[in-house]
């Protein structure tokens, strides 16, 4: 893993930020974010919180350019999202790891093609790729499941593989949605851990849980959501 | 299979089948290359019909003496329709003769006069009325007028022959289309965690371009080579058209007359096809991404 880097500046900047899905009949559905604002220093490791539909998963897809704000300015990593050409936005998220609440591996590939795919696409030497991929497979113990396809795995070991491809790529930005949803309590704190150890590294970290308990394992910022706005946010 | 996972890691080998779309875009090539044959044959058919509908009209002078003839193509120069007239050299009205008529030294044959004409719509009956004014006895034929329209009914034969190449060309790129179409939608959640990962419309589009590419050329060339076997019989049954004689071995076919390079451009044209499908389809699909 890299040393440590000094934080530089802002990472993630909300201004007063809105977002509505397409409504199935044409045009827009109801705002699921509403005048949003928030500043994530680099370095820095946020709780975001709140129950299910608050809106924590539309927040983190917009701090990953995989949404655009319907209203409002999101800046990530430097990168204005909304007036973005799109040709600038897959740049932007090759430097942010996403580990999805549903995982989203390939079910074609193997466990370590998974975990390569960040580095293929940044098209790293294959020598290279084969030593970080094994690197990381070992330190987050999935070494001796390299070769097992998704379906294979267990769904703590899945978890896993979705972690270790999120940060393979050493991001900037990492942001994970429930990552110890599927786990049993000892893979939790393991997985925290992790998290923890990255952040120290100097990845910039966002979390979003609905687990009180994960966050009294782990002190941190907590910034709250309740039905689109920010309740809280303690810095 | 880390090899093939790293250059596939859509998995497009099983999500775009290669035994349909090859076959289906082999069939597309030997359309196609009999579409060219086609082309090409009608083209040399009637290019040659075209040069004998040149002289659309012979007139034979009975008891051709010299002033008979003299006559008779006096009359022709003054006519505006007529290009040219040449009477045919007697020794070699008698060669061409000599096969129904054997050695007749003493038959007398009519002189003939070749007229070219400049247009050949124009009125025949008319040029013969007026030689036969001239010169009593001369015989005015016009056999040459259905060749021209021979050679026109193959310029059209070959006009649909190239529309019939078009369509072929269409229906390859709704095939590929269609293929390409069904491997996104297998492989939709695959597509949308490398774009999530940072992949380019550029890289995920190339994926399937290329895939389509390989099988669009490897159909092509499958269609090519059951096409050529099949554009020889042809070519040796058109061979008496053209006034030649049937070849009855391999080394007689007219093989240098064969459109090679028509030929080869269809696997490349197959494959450009593929690429340029596929790329169209995949950044369609991929635009309705952030």
């Amino acid at each position: 893993m890299p040393m440590r880097m000094e934080p530089s500046g802002t990472v993630v900047r909300f201004d007063e930020v809105g977002f509505a899905y397409p409504a199935p009949g044409g045009g827009r559905g109801p705002e699921v974010l509403r005048g949003m604002s928030l500043a994530l220093d680099d370095g820095s490791f946020t709780w975001l919180l709140g129950p299910s539909g608050a809106g924590k998963t539309s927040a983190l897809r917009l701090m990953h350019a995989a949404l655009r704000p319907t209203r409002g300015a999101v800046e990530v990593l430097g990168v204005a999202t909304g007036p973005a050409a799109r040709g600038a936005l897959p740049v932007l998220r090759r430097k942010i790891g996403v580990v999805h609440q549903d995982l989203r591996l390939l079910p074609h590939l193997s466990t370590f093609d998974n975990v390569a795919l960040p580095l293929r696409l940044a098209r790293r030497p294959e020598a290279r790729v084969a030593q970080e991929v094994t690197e990381m497979l070992t330190w987050i113990g999935l070494e001796h499941r390299a070769q097992a396809r998704p379906e294979e795995l267990s769904g703590g070991e899945q978890q896993r593989a979705a972690i270790a491809r999120a940060v393979v790529s050493r991001p900037a930005l990492l942001l994970a949605d429930e990552p110890t949803g599927n786990v049993d309590a000892a893979q939790a704190r393991r997985l925290l851990a992790l998290f923890a150890e990255m952040n120290r590294l100097g990845t910039t970290i966002v979390i979003a849980t609905h687990s009180e308990d994960l966050v009294g394992r782990f002190p941190a910022p907590m910034m709250r959501l309740e039905r689109g706005r920010i309740l809280d946010h303690d810095e | 299979m880390a090899g093939s996972t790293r250059r596939d890691p859509l998995g497009l080998r099983r999500a775009m089948s290669d035994r349909l779309l090859q076959a289906l875009i082999a069939a597309m090539a030997l359309l196609a290359c009999l579409g060219f044959a086609a082309a090409r044959g009608v083209e040399a058919l009637g290019e040659r019909w075209r040069q004998g509908a040149e002289a659309a009209v012979t007139i034979q002078v009975p008891d051709p003496t010299r002033t008979r003839i003299a006559l008779a193509l006096g009359v022709l120069a003054t006519l505006p329709e007529v290009a040219d007239a040449n009477p045919v050299d007697p020794d070699r009205l008698a060669e061409l003769l000599r096969p129904w008529l054997g050695e007749q030294p003493n038959l007398a044959l009519p002189g003939v006069i070749e007229v070219r004409l400049r247009n050949l719509d124009a009125d025949v009956a008319l040029i013969g009325d007026r030689v036969a004014e001239a010169v009593p006895g001369a015989v005015t034929e016009a056999h040459g007028l259905w060749v021209g329209r021979l050679a026109a009914l193959a310029t059209a034969v070959q006009g649909v022959a190239y529309a019939a190449l078009v369509l072929v060309g269409l229906i390859a790129v709704a095939v590929v289309a269609v293929a390409t179409r069904a491997a996104l939608i297998a492989r939709q959640d695959s597509v949308a965690v490398l774009h999530q990962l940072g992949a380019t419309d550029r890289e995920i589009a190339g994926r399937f371009s290329g895939r389509a590419m390989i099988l669009a050329l490897g159909g092509g060339v499958a269609g090519v080579l059951v096409a050529v076997p099949a554009f020889f019989l042809l070519a040796r049954l058109a061979q008496p058209f053209g006034g030649e004689v049937m070849a009855e071995a391999l080394s007689g076919l007219p093989w240098a007359s064969l459109p090679w390079r028509d030929i080869a451009m269809v696997p490349v044209a197959a494959g450009a096809i593929g690429w340029l499908t596929a790329q169209a389809v995949v950044r369609v699909w991929l635009a309705r991404l952030p």
